[in-house]
């Protein structure tokens, strides 16, 4: 029922728009369930529209009972979060610009207006009551909006995430040269982030084939700063702790230069000209030699 | 979605079976937000070794993890304290080698290399506060060599 | 009680002239201390040559561990056996070298299959050594 002073008059429009979405909770669902934000997106059936739109009914009774309608973070809206994310994220997939699911949104606030509206009239709430509730429900509502476009960015920011790691992982391919021998050939810019998926991807190779031998080969690799270097190091220091050997091959002239002119240390970091002699150098330790046909005969 | 159930918690550092909670918590806490195995094992490391600092140099305290949110990004807060009679000198504290006591010496610096930020906060006999966060889907940032 | 929590003792294998010690879970700190000084013991008592460490049921070695296993292969060497850290699992390895700690005293190997041609070789194969250059 409306919140009224002792002396009659409304004074708690927050409140009042509270025990209004609590009392008309079911007919708002059944409204809401028939918006395409909710029925495009809960499509088992109708019942399940309805009870998705009852869970945001609740959070915004939630939010306006702690007197939070302007604050995206309210904790009313934790419950329903992610439905709301995966709401902006199924209309984004159906090909919806921002814009056109902001306006599906602000749609919501039509099937509340008028009972609002309606259910003031009865209770003879005075004019500037009712105003001050249709403002709050306003606010509310582009809260709500923000909520959503918020969680939808988040989501796509993680799928962008994801896809990144993703390609870099397809990027760095580790390959199996000999029983006991892993080689990784690098190619392109090495930066922080790669460095790390290069390093980890070689180390779990380790593991898997009980390659004795790790090869890095960096013929591909355009420039080598001292960043890229001290990865490099870490990575021949991880590898030696798990029993490993690595070598690091393919260090052209220029870098070569560069890695003297940093004043970097690699005197502990077995290096080859190319991945054809650390081969070599891996197989020799094994045991295992290369010896040209004619020496056979 | 990650929720901070069973992220959030207090815990008590009196005795070296403490290490092991504190481990197992942080262990727990960084999986269910979504940390890789590397990331969860740099952190399980840092707040072992920040732990051993609390138990051994501070006379033994407490450890809190809070659950960070930065767009899609969570992150775990630790904050280590303790009422003991604090660090003097913090730069020297953080450098490599240095220990005034039992363990390899990497107990600051070798933690603050396994996070993504750290501040401590220490007065001689004041005791001393060490808070460290990490965020998922970030690679560590480059660090200037001390 | 301590799930996963290794307390009490972690045995001592003796296989011919190896002990083998298998570390699994979460030590405490005074267990990893009993271990360091059962070994230094079974060694001096056995006259065994060899100490093989298999850690790959361990999740993290922090600095105190790390000077335990270090400390375990340099008492080993007084009493003229040779250790090996058999099966670290490389996020162990990545957050040791972070952490500052590349242990370069420490012999190391995949398995322990390597861990013994390395102890008992020379193999034809010739045994690997991992030692700081």
């Amino acid at each position: 029922m409306p919140e009224h002073a002792a002396d009659g008059t409304f004074v708690n429009p927050t409140g009042e728009v509270r025990d209004f979405l609590r009392r008309r909770r079911e007919q708002i669902a059944q409204r809401w369930a028939d918006e395409p934000l909710f029925r495009t997106v809960f499509t088992v059936s109708r019942d399940e529209a309805v009870e998705a739109a009852k869970a945001v009914v609740d959070a915004l009774a939630e939010v306006a009972d702690a007197a939070r309608v302007e604050d995206p973070d309210a904790a009313g809206f934790s419950s329903v979060r992610e439905q709301l994310g995966r709401m902006g994220t199924a209309r984004s997939r159906a090909g919806l610009s921002a814009g056109q699911i902001s306006s599906e949104l602000a749609s919501l606030r039509l099937p509340l207006e008028n009972p609002l509206l309606a259910d003031l009239q009865e209770a003879e709430a005075p004019e500037g009551h009712v105003r001050a509730c249709m403002t709050t429900l306003t606010v509310l509502i582009g809260t709500l909006r923000v909520v959503v476009m918020q969680t939808a960015l988040s989501e796509g920011q993680a799928l962008i995430d994801r896809q990144r790691l993703q390609l870099l992982e397809v990027a760095t391919p580790v390959i199996k040269l000999w029983d006991g021998i892993v080689a990784v050939p690098l190619i392109g810019t090495l930066d922080s982030a790669r460095s790390q998926v290069v390093m980890e991807t070689l180390l779990e190779a380790v593991v898997e084939q009980q390659a004795r031998y790790a090869i890095l080969d960096i013929t591909g690799v355009p420039t080598v700063d001292s960043l890229v270097a001290q990865h490099l190091m870490k990575t021949v220091a991880a590898a030696r702790l798990m029993g490993a050997e690595c070598i690091v091959s393919g260090i052209r002239p220029a870098i070569a230069q560069t890695i003297v002119h940093l004043g970097l240390d690699l005197g502990t970091v077995v290096t080859r000209a190319g991945l054809a002699d650390a081969l070599a150098y891996a197989l020799h330790k094994l045991g295992a030699g290369i010896v040209a046909d004619a020496d056979l005969r | 979605m990650h929720t901070a159930a069973g992220v959030e918690a207090r815990l008590p550092i009196r005795s070296d079976m403490d290490l092991v909670w504190v481990r197992q918590h942080v262990r727990q806490a960084a999986a269910q937000l979504g940390f890789g195995l590397v990331d969860q094992t740099k952190l399980v490391t840092a707040a072992s070794e920040l732990a051993r600092n609390t138990l051994v140099y501070g006379g033994g305290g407490t450890m809190e993890s809070q659950h960070l949110v930065d767009g899609s990004s969570h992150g775990l807060r630790l904050v280590f304290s303790d009422q003991g009679p604090g660090i003097a000198d913090v730069e020297q504290a953080l450098s490599d080698g240095y220990t005034s006591g039992g363990g390899l010496g990497m107990g600051l610096g070798g933690a603050r290399r396994l996070v993504h930020e750290f501040a401590i906060e220490s007065a001689p006999g004041a005791g001393t506060t060490v808070r460290v966060t990490s965020w998922t889907g970030r690679t560590p940032r480059p660090r200037e060599e001390h | 009680m301590y799930p996963g929590g290794a307390a009490g003792r972690v045995p001592v294998l003796k296989l011919g002239e190896v002990l083998l010690v298998t570390i699994q879970g979460d030590l405490h700190d005074s267990t990893a201390e009993q271990l360091q000084q059962d070994l230094s013991e079974t060694i001096a008592r056995s006259g065994a040559t060899g100490v093989v460490i298999d850690i790959s049921g361990v999740e993290i070695v922090d600095s105190f561990l790390g000077r335990v296993l270090a400390e375990i292969a340099a008492q080993s060497a007084l009493l003229a056996a040779r250790t090996v850290v058999v099966g670290m699992r490389p996020a162990v390895a990545i957050t040791l070298v972070e952490l500052g700690l590349t242990l370069p005293g420490l012999r190391t190997a995949l398995s322990t299959e390597q861990a013994m041609d390395l102890l008992t070789g020379p193999s034809r194969l010739g045994g690997r050594r991992q030692e700081s250059p």
